[in-house]
């Protein structure tokens, strides 16, 4: 196989002295879906904020399409980059978050335009007719006038992945995006999910539904206690688990 | 309990009971006496010796005028030049520099601390410690080389102190206002590739303009109002210009009462100005965002009285 997309080598992060990622070891190759599952408190979250750097490593190396990202490799060391340069790298990296965090004082279009008109420097008419589109595309192109406060969950994070998308990422990092979500409403932004999945982008989830794992996935991690526990194809993880603490949480989460 | 209850169990009628409103006197004996002291307050005025129809003669006098001028310009700019301050001094009390977060505090202390007299007082009569003002530049020859008393003049004074003072008030409204916009805002404009200065300006400002501008609004008032204190430096603003005529009229309380009118004149517009400025950034309104922001108005963040 090609050189995988994302490689992520040895992340180590700790807050004070609580060591949270012990070394976890990643790799996605493009067009992969890869969910990440385990218990609360085992990481994942973090990990996944640590692939585009919203949390600084402390050690390892995460790389997204041959650059290191938060680093410039000069001289075989890693030199830390300075926060606008992290923020050029984040172009590329999608990112869905479990409380949609759409900008409350704009309209969901403008929501969606904000990045490449201001980060890209797309032309203001391109932009909303992309944004028009892609709003379209996560069944929302009648509600881009509303404000966020406006939408329900369910359309607020369609929305989100509708302006993380705008921005043309290689990669999409979505952590935990209906765990916020009532039950009746999980179904409609998993449906996008699927959707881009199938389209061929490259996404890494975090998520407690298991059933979206067993369908979408192409590679399952399960994590517990800041490290990789197992990986492997979801047919095997989540039917035959070789670890016990896999089989444990699966237990519970099934029953 | 049980009775009780079954003698108050209604019977069945053909017409429903009559119902007696609860009569609230209390209501009618304070509206009596605020009433009664209004009517004593007006017998009280138009019985003094006020020469009332000179009033509004005053209120358009030249000195006035200038008087007029003066406030609003002094009110103006203390108050922009304190927004821009308070907001730098907002980032660094943000900033992970410590220097700069142990800098902005001690800004705070120091200007909120002190009078704002004393401070106006400080700035006027810099002359006397300091008597050049000069700043050389770095291949001989000065940037700025001039006589202190002439650099600070009372105007100058005046606006120092008001806007310093403020903009130690403002630090903290800006940093209240920052603090209210939720951190995932921040984090969603990073997904996005916006840089930090990106994302102060087109983001985490404009929602945290919701929180700061009614406290804003507040101060300006208080501005409006503040720059009285500039008279005692002789700066001709509202208070100084009535001072004026009257030593030549001696018509004090006519002259302090055109002063008066202006100043309701010029606070009621600022009111006006503020009403649409939050109805701008309110575009939102109905959001949750909002409704948080409301709370916080209620806080104290504001000082009372200037003096």
């Amino acid at each position: 196989m090609s050189e995988p997309l994302l490689r992520a080598v040895g992340v180590r992060k700790s807050y004070g002295h609580t060591e949270v990622l012990r070394g976890v070891d990643l790799e996605v190759h493009r067009g992969q879906v890869v969910c990440l599952l385990g218990p609360s408190g085992a990481g994942k979250s973090t990990f996944l904020r640590c692939l585009n750097h919203l949390e600084a490593i402390d050690g390892g190396e995460v790389w997204v399409d041959g650059e290191p990202i938060g680093f410039r490799l000069r001289n075989g060391k890693l030199h830390e980059l300075r926060e606008r340069d992290v923020a050029k790298q984040r172009r590329d990296i999608g990112m869905v978050f479990q409380r949609f965090n759409l900008f409350g004082h704009r309209t969901a279009l403008e929501n969606v335009v904000e990045g490449p008109i201001r980060v890209l420097g797309t032309a203001p008419d391109v932009a909303r007719r992309e944004g028009l589109e892609l709003l379209d595309r996560v069944g929302l192109g009648q509600r881009g006038d509303a404000y966020p406060a406006q939408l329900s969950g369910g359309q607020q994070q369609r929305v989100a992945i509708a302006r993380s998308l705008a921005m043309k990422p290689k990669l999409m990092l979505f952590d935990e995006p209906t765990s916020a979500l009532d039950p009746e409403l999980v179904g409609e932004v998993l449906a996008v999910m699927n959707t881009l999945a199938a389209d061929g982008m490259t996404m890494v989830v975090v998520t407690h539904e298991i059933a979206f794992a067993a369908e979408a996935a192409d590679d399952v991690v399960f994590m517990a206690d800041g490290a990789v526990v197992e990986t492997g194809p979801p047919e095997r993880i989540l039917k035959a688990p070789e670890h016990e603490r896999t089989r444990q949480f699966l237990a519970r989460v099934l029953s | 309990m049980a009775p009780e209850s079954s003698t108050a169990r209604p019977e069945p009628r053909s017409q429903p009971l009559e119902i007696v409103r609860l009569r609230h006197w209390g209501r009618w004996v304070s509206a009596v006496v605020i009433l009664a002291l209004l009517v004593a307050v007006f017998i009280a005025l138009s019985n003094a010796q006020i020469d009332w129809s000179s009033v509004p003669d005053f209120v358009v006098y030249r000195v006035m005028l200038v008087g007029l001028l003066n406030t609003v310009l002094l009110a103006v700019i203390a108050q922009s030049v304190a927004i821009a301050l308070g907001i730098v001094i907002a980032l660094m009390r943000r900033s992970a520099n410590p220097v700069a977060r142990w800098f902005s505090s001690g800004y705070i202390w120091l200007f909120r601390g002190l009078p704002v007299l004393l401070q106006i007082l400080i700035w006027y009569n810099l002359a006397l410690v300091i008597p050049t003002i000069a700043i050389p530049l770095p291949f001989g020859g000065y940037l700025v080389n001039e006589p202190t008393n002439v650099l600070v003049s009372a105007f100058t004074a005046a606006l120092l102190g008001l806007a310093l003072n403020e903009s130690a008030y403002m630090a903290e409204i800006v940093r209240a206002g920052l603090n209210s916009v939720d951190a995932g805002q921040t984090e969603a404009a990073k997904s996005i590739g916006m840089s930090p200065s990106l994302t102060l300006r087109r983001v985490v400002l404009p929602q945290a303009m919701r929180v700061i501008i009614p406290p804003t609004g507040n101060d300006f008032v208080d501005m409006l109002k503040g720059t009285s204190i500039a008279s005692v430096i002789g700066v001709t603003e509202l208070l100084h210009a009535s001072n004026n005529i009257s030593s030549h009229n001696l018509l004090v309380m006519e002259t302090l009462f055109a002063a008066a009118i202006w100043y309701m004149v010029v606070v009621s517009l600022a009111g006006v100005g503020q009403h649409y400025l939050e109805r701008t950034f309110g575009a939102a309104e109905r959001s949750v965002a909002a409704r948080a922001a409301k709370a916080l108005r209620a806080v104290p963040l504001t000082r009372g009285a200037r003096v």
